[in-house]
């Protein structure tokens, strides 16, 4: 009697866990850290809606790249586009999922907030070593009324490959010739000057501790972290805050429509309100999957992070996609995944 | 009787069986030591094959060179190893230079002067600093220890030592307090644990007799211990210095915390530099391409083979050590 209960128990047991192990599907999906937090959120709420979980590990944007390239999970995700030749040649395709921003943070005694004004020559300057000291008349002259210190500028930037760094020196490459023959641009450079920190935090940790030094985060680090963030000049010559409304303004003007694969990196975007370093995290997903019915659960995921997702971004100082922008991605999916 | 005789044969049968099975047993447990010692080889030359074998690459396209070349440039795929191989050379050096003395001093201490019921707890508080996972040395170094390098250490060496004539190249640049002195310092503290016990240890291994006679001659405690209780155990002591050596080449996490990770080459001590370990942990996960990611692990390679020659001169000078002793 006992024998028979017992085994009759485990038999449910085994047949409930077998059904959950049917019901449960799972995403994976791998890469960049930068879009970690609001697909963490989108992820958390879409499986509370609809059981189904997604398992995203940010192990940075390169990673996400050869873990799609080797087909080890649904989707990669990466803060620099793969270039459209190259996305053919494994058979992929690719479309952005969010908009942040990379932020310069200073750490100046008595500079407050956004009060800084830097333009991108003189910053690709500062991170060349070219521009040593704060009071250097390049910087003095765009700061009539700021009291800059007659001190050594000391530079911060990541010691990791991270796709903040590609946002960061794709943007001096666009503004400074010298940048871009010099140093160039990628996930990691060869920095001429400063010392890397690991990480955001890294960063962050760095220019908090070292006084007068000039790093870059995202933006939400800096708004945590309480960091003395700069103004920047855009291509209009408009000097613009760091602000979910200079992101937003930046993607809205990007020429998304004339990108073919949707490879376009929104820095140096025209239109006199945006931010100059905006940032786009894509995601990359095979034409042809070898798992269909994943894909299709990945590509509904999505669908709803772009159309329902917006308030979470804004929670987590991210900007949504356009609505234009999000109706072309969905055009792009019906043409080319099958 | 019978019942007896009965039992001595069922006794005697097993006990011939006993000595054929203790045989083989015997036989066995020999193979499977054997493979036991025979599987630390097989996974070393498996290690430094794999090594090899990824970083070929890199041999391949730099050649001797890698080992010279100060670049680091993933955008260009120039690789050259030599800013991770300084640094990981130099941060050890400084570590060994401050943990040896004063590993000496503790372990000294604790076995020569400490009161007896002194000994007990200082014993367990350097064991317990072992234990301590070295990510919690480089937090505990970035946010404690950097501040206060930079704002009351660096100036002041700046200014005492940085205009001193030879040695000041290796003090001059400004107070960050993240560079190669902090990584070494951090280093050193973290091998102190290390070292310090292992001295201890070997110094209550020399027989109190020795020490005593030496005492009644009339040689006071620092002669005893430097001539006495030293050459006694200086193998081992010598072993421990390693160990410690071994761990400060290959730390990682707290390295990259404080050293700045700046694959740039500075003659001053206060200035970042890198360390292969830093490296390779901190570029692994976004080496997008092959040479890239084939230079990471022939620089890992690298690490393995730097490491296996310090020991193996450490192995060499005590071998000499041992036959000056035996020949004096």
């Amino acid at each position: 009697m006992f024998m028979k209960s017992t085994s009759r128990f485990a038999l449910a047991i085994a047949t409930s866990i077998f059904a959950l192990c049917a019901h449960a599907e799972e995403i994976t999906g791998a890469g960049s850290t930068f879009v970690y937090p609001i697909l963490s959120k989108w992820s958390a709420d879409y499986s509370a809606k609809t059981g189904v979980k997604i398992n995203y590990q940010s192990i940075g944007s390169g990673g996400g790249i050869a873990q799609i390239k080797a087909a080890t999970v649904d989707f990669g995700a990466s803060d620099m586009p793969m270039k459209p030749d190259e996305l053919d040649k494994v058979g992929l395709t690719q479309f952005p999922v969010i908009i942040g921003g990379v932020v310069p943070v200073v750490n100046m005694p008595g500079v407050a907030t956004d009060q800084l004004k830097l333009t991108g020559p003189v910053l690709a300057d500062i991170f060349l070593g070219k521009i040593k000291r704060w009071n250097d008349p390049a910087i003095s002259s765009l700061n009539p009324g700021v009291k800059l210190p007659d001190a050594m500028i000391t530079v911060v930037h990541r010691s990791d490959g991270s796709g903040t760094t590609f946002n960061w020196v794709n943007y001096l490459s666009k503004v400074s010739p010298e940048w871009q023959t010099k140093v160039g641009e990628g996930t990691s450079v060869q920095w001429p000057a400063g010392v890397g920190g690991k990480g955001n935090e890294g960063v962050a940790a760095y220019v908090k501790q070292i006084k007068n030094s000039i790093g870059y985060v995202e933006l939400a680090y800096a708004m945590q972290n309480k960091m003395t963030t700069t103004q920047v000049k855009n291509r209009e010559g408009k000097f613009v805050s760091p602000s979910l409304e200079s992101f937003q303004a930046a993607a809205a003007n990007a020429e998304w429509a004339k990108a073919k694969d949707f490879y376009l990196v929104i820095t140096d975007a025209p239109g006199q309100a945006s931010w100059p370093i905006a940032a786009t995290t894509f995601v990359m997903m095979y034409k042809i999957p070898k798992n269909a019915k994943q894909s299709k659960s990945a590509l509904d995921f999505f669908k709803w992070s772009l159309e329902q997702g917006q308030s979470q971004a804004k929670q987590l100082d991210y900007v949504a996609l356009p609505d234009s922008l999000v109706k072309q991605i969905e055009a792009s999916w019906k043409a080319e995944i099958k | 009787m019978n019942t007896s005789v009965t039992n001595a044969t069922t006794a005697a049968a097993p006990t011939q069986e006993a000595v054929k099975d203790d045989a083989r047993g015997d036989r066995i447990f020999g193979w499977a030591v054997t493979f036991a010692a025979a599987f630390v080889m097989l996974l070393l030359l498996a290690v430094a094959a794999a090594m090899a074998w990824g970083g070929h690459l890199a041999f391949q396209t730099f050649g001797l060179r890698f080992l010279v070349n100060g670049e680091w440039d993933a955008v260009g795929k120039q690789f050259g190893a030599m800013v991770p191989i300084m640094g990981t050379l130099i941060s050890s050096a400084i570590a060994m230079l401050i943990a040896v003395p004063v590993s000496f001093g503790i372990a000294f201490y604790l076995t020569e002067i400490a009161p007896t019921w002194l000994r007990g707890p200082v014993s367990t508080a350097v064991e317990l600093l072992a234990g301590i996972p070295s990510i919690i040395y480089g937090m505990w170094g970035l946010f404690v220890f950097v501040p206060f390098m930079s704002e009351h250490v660096l100036p002041w060496l700046n200014d005492k030592v940085g205009s001193l004539p030879v040695v000041g190249p290796l003090f001059e640049g400004p107070p960050l307090g993240i560079g190669m002195l902090t990584a070494g310092i951090v280093l050193a503290i973290m091998v102190i644990p290390f070292i310090s016990s292992i001295m201890r240890d070997v110094f209550r291994t020399v027989p109190s007799s020795l020490k005593e006679s030496s005492y009644a001659l009339g040689a006071t405690t620092w002669e005893v211990v430097w001539h006495v209780v030293l050459p006694y155990c200086r193998s081992a002591v010598v072993g421990g210095i390693f160990l410690g050596l071994g761990r400060a080449l290959g730390e990682t996490m707290a390295v990259t915390f404080v050293l700045g990770n700046s694959h740039q080459l500075s003659w001053s001590l206060l200035m970042p530099g890198n360390s292969i370990a830093a490296t390779i942990a901190n570029e692994f996960t976004e080496a997008d391409s092959d040479i890239y990611l084939s230079s990471l692990i022939a620089l890992g390679l690298i690490l393995f083979v730097v490491t296996f020659i310090v020991l193996a001169v450490a192995r060499l000078m005590l071998a000499n050590l041992r036959r000056k002793e035996g020949a004096a």
